[in-house]
């Protein structure tokens, strides 16, 4: 996926998921909601659909779409728990650097840590 | 606290995770790099990690257990793709069975980058799962039980 685009475009897609996490909106009524073209908004339903977090179904002439909570709250899920896991060992890590300056002579028989 | 930042992308499934250390480069490396200070940080304090290979090469493979308080062992791997000491790091990390052989958990794939900053070190890690379906399942088996939103609950769901 083109970076640029993916970094400039998260707000957008965020709030795209929001609304229609309320409910099926069209296509054309997100448009009217952002300051962008009809084919933008389009691009950005075509990634959030490929990621699997929203369907899009054709209704007459309106593509409606729909956000998938639980494909969005199982990435969320997902996501947090690497948040914890990580920040867990971020914590440990710091701890020990801390040891360095800190406590070598709190401990003369472990010698310092290292 | 050390974590300066933390950005989850639901599309890619990527973690992002910056932190900033009072330490010079070389010394947040050897975190890293030397598995005697890796099982002091890797696991947490109820699960401490032994480590038994540890190849920081590419292709190369660390291997390691965490004990239970119960005494049972859980299995995990490292396979090095990239490696620029002392500076950045990149693995693919996942779960084994007992006799090592690796499960059908989900994978992740790490790349950690070390830079001098402030006097000190920042550190880059981005965590991105391996496959949407993989951790689809994970989240199916229950270990996210009790985190399920309703619709209604979409708006403080995507707003932090």
């Amino acid at each position: 996926m083109d970076q640029l685009f993916h970094a400039l475009a998260d707000a957008t897609r965020r709030d795209i998921l929001r609304r229609c996490g309320r409910g099926e909106l069209s296509v054309s009524r997100l448009a009217e909601a952002y300051p962008m073209s009809f084919a933008a908004v389009q691009k950005h339903v075509a990634v959030l659909e490929r990621a699997g977090l929203v369907s899009k179904e054709r209704r007459g002439r309106e593509q409606l779409v729909r956000t998938d909570p639980d494909a969005v709250s199982r990435a969320r899920a997902a996501l947090d728990e690497l948040e914890a896991t990580w920040r867990g060992r971020v914590d440990r890590m710091a701890r020990l650097l801390a040891l360095d300056s800190g406590q070598e002579t709190d401990n003369p028989t472990r010698g310092p840590a290292r | 606290m050390s974590v300066t930042s933390i950005d989850k992308d639901f599309e890619n499934l990527t973690l992002t995770l910056i932190a900033d250390f009072d330490a010079p480069v070389e010394r947040v490396w050897q975190l890293w790099a030397d598995p005697r200070q890796l099982e002091r940080w890797w696991g947490p304090p109820a699960y401490p990690a032994t480590v038994e290979e540890h190849d920081l090469t590419p292709g190369g493979s660390v291997t390691y257990f965490m004990t239970s308080p119960e005494g049972e062992r859980y299995r995990g791997w490292w396979r090095i793709s990239a490696v620029n000491p002392p500076k950045s790091l990149e693995f693919v990390d996942g779960f084994a069975d007992q006799d090592g052989t690796p499960s059908d958990m989900p994978t992740t794939t790490a790349h950690m980058q070390l830079f001098t900053h402030d006097g000190g070190t920042r550190m880059e890690l981005r965590s991105v799962f391996d496959s949407r379906e993989q951790m689809e399942q994970l989240a199916d088996m229950g270990m996210t039980e009790g985190l399920r939103l309703a619709v209604g609950q979409m708006d403080a769901l995507l707003t932090d």
